[in-house]
């Protein structure tokens, strides 16, 4: 139990320093690198928190895909990063204001907060339970059931973002050479040579 | 629930250890290894020249392409997991509901082949 408590604290100080870092790092390249320190170790708290299958679709979708996607996106930009940060701290003012705000309205909202009478029976209750099966099936048996419009409707949403990405990004260049193996195999022999009977001393 | 986690108990551990030995090869290098710097040592070098860009060239648009394709279909993947653990009690309704997910990004699959997204010439 006190291993738990450690390696979530760990995990949790370490991912709260990779968020910090992700903003405030100079190199942008850097800052996907902490991005992914970031969700490395928040698969690791879904770990402790039992959600085995989010976890590792965590390590697939967002570090093996989201990860190198952005990498690409920070790659692709012809930005000097160096001359965009010189104005930085210029939103100093509004950004505190904005932070302010926000803790004065946590504040308001914790403050407000009350436990229940039997605080024993909260602290038993926040412990998650390990399903039967475990949680991978548990997922599949309310997902494609209960759950089927929002899985549609997520289904829709890739089929718009894949159209979105070919629309926004493809483009077909002329005069590209390319090897065209149905036009290759259905050329016939009538049309591609051509036999000529020459008398011998006279050319064609 | 703690059974749960000390199976996971063998990957900390390999954390730990791999935490451990590169802080010990990093830290080992500096303390062990003659330090003498200088501004030429220091400087990057190309063939001679002072470099004559920044290393940092621009990636074409198209890897943007293929890796945006590759997440949609990477998720359709993480979406079949569950739904192959649990179909023995999804039954006939959750087996055609995943056979339509699938047949809509089939749709999207066939417009990417069509219009050539996937060639990369």
């Amino acid at each position: 139990m006190i291993l738990h408590a450690l390696t979530f604290y760990l995990f949790a100080a370490i991912a709260v320093a990779a968020g910090f870092m992700v903003i405030s790092s100079r190199n942008p390249v850097h800052s996907v690198l902490y991005l992914i320190l970031a969700f490395f170790t928040s698969a690791a708290l879904f770990v402790l928190m039992a959600a085995e299958f989010l976890a590792m679709i965590m390590l697939i979708v967002y570090i093996g895909a989201v990860a190198v996607l952005f990498l690409f996106v920070v790659m692709m930009l012809d930005i000097n990063f160096v001359e965009l940060r010189k104005g930085f701290l210029q939103y100093l003012p509004i950004g505190a204001l904005i932070g302010v705000i926000l803790a004065i309205e946590l504040i308001f909202i914790v403050g407000t907060w009350t436990f229940g009478g039997d605080t024993t029976l909260v602290a038993a209750t926040a412990q998650p339970m390990v399903i039967e099966g475990g949680n991978t099936e548990a997922i599949g048996r309310v997902l494609y059931t209960d759950y089927v419009y929002a899985f549609q409707a997520a289904g829709i949403i890739l089929l718009v973002a894949m159209i979105g990405a070919i629309v926004l990004t493809h483009r077909s260049r002329p005069g590209v050479k390319k090897q065209n193996i149905t036009e290759q195999v259905h050329r016939s022999p009538t049309e591609a040579v051509e036999l000529r009977d020459i008398p011998p001393g006279q050319g064609i | 629930m703690e059974e749960l986690l000390l199976e996971y108990l063998p990957i900390l551990i390999f954390l730990g250890v791999a935490i451990v030995l590169a802080v010990l090869f990093v830290v080992g290098a500096l303390l062990v290894a003659k330090q003498n710097p200088d501004s030429e040592k220091l400087s990057p070098y190309e063939c001679g020249f002072e470099p004559f860009e920044d290393t940092r060239g621009q990636f074409d648009v198209r890897f943007y392409l293929v890796a945006i394709l590759f997440i949609i279909f990477d998720l359709e993947v993480a979406f079949l997991f569950p739904w192959a653990v649990s179909l023995g009690t999804i039954g006939l309704f959750g087996f055609w509901s995943m056979v339509v997910f699938l047949g809509v990004l089939t749709v999207g699959f066939i417009y990417e082949w069509k219009k050539g997204a996937l060639e990369w010439e």
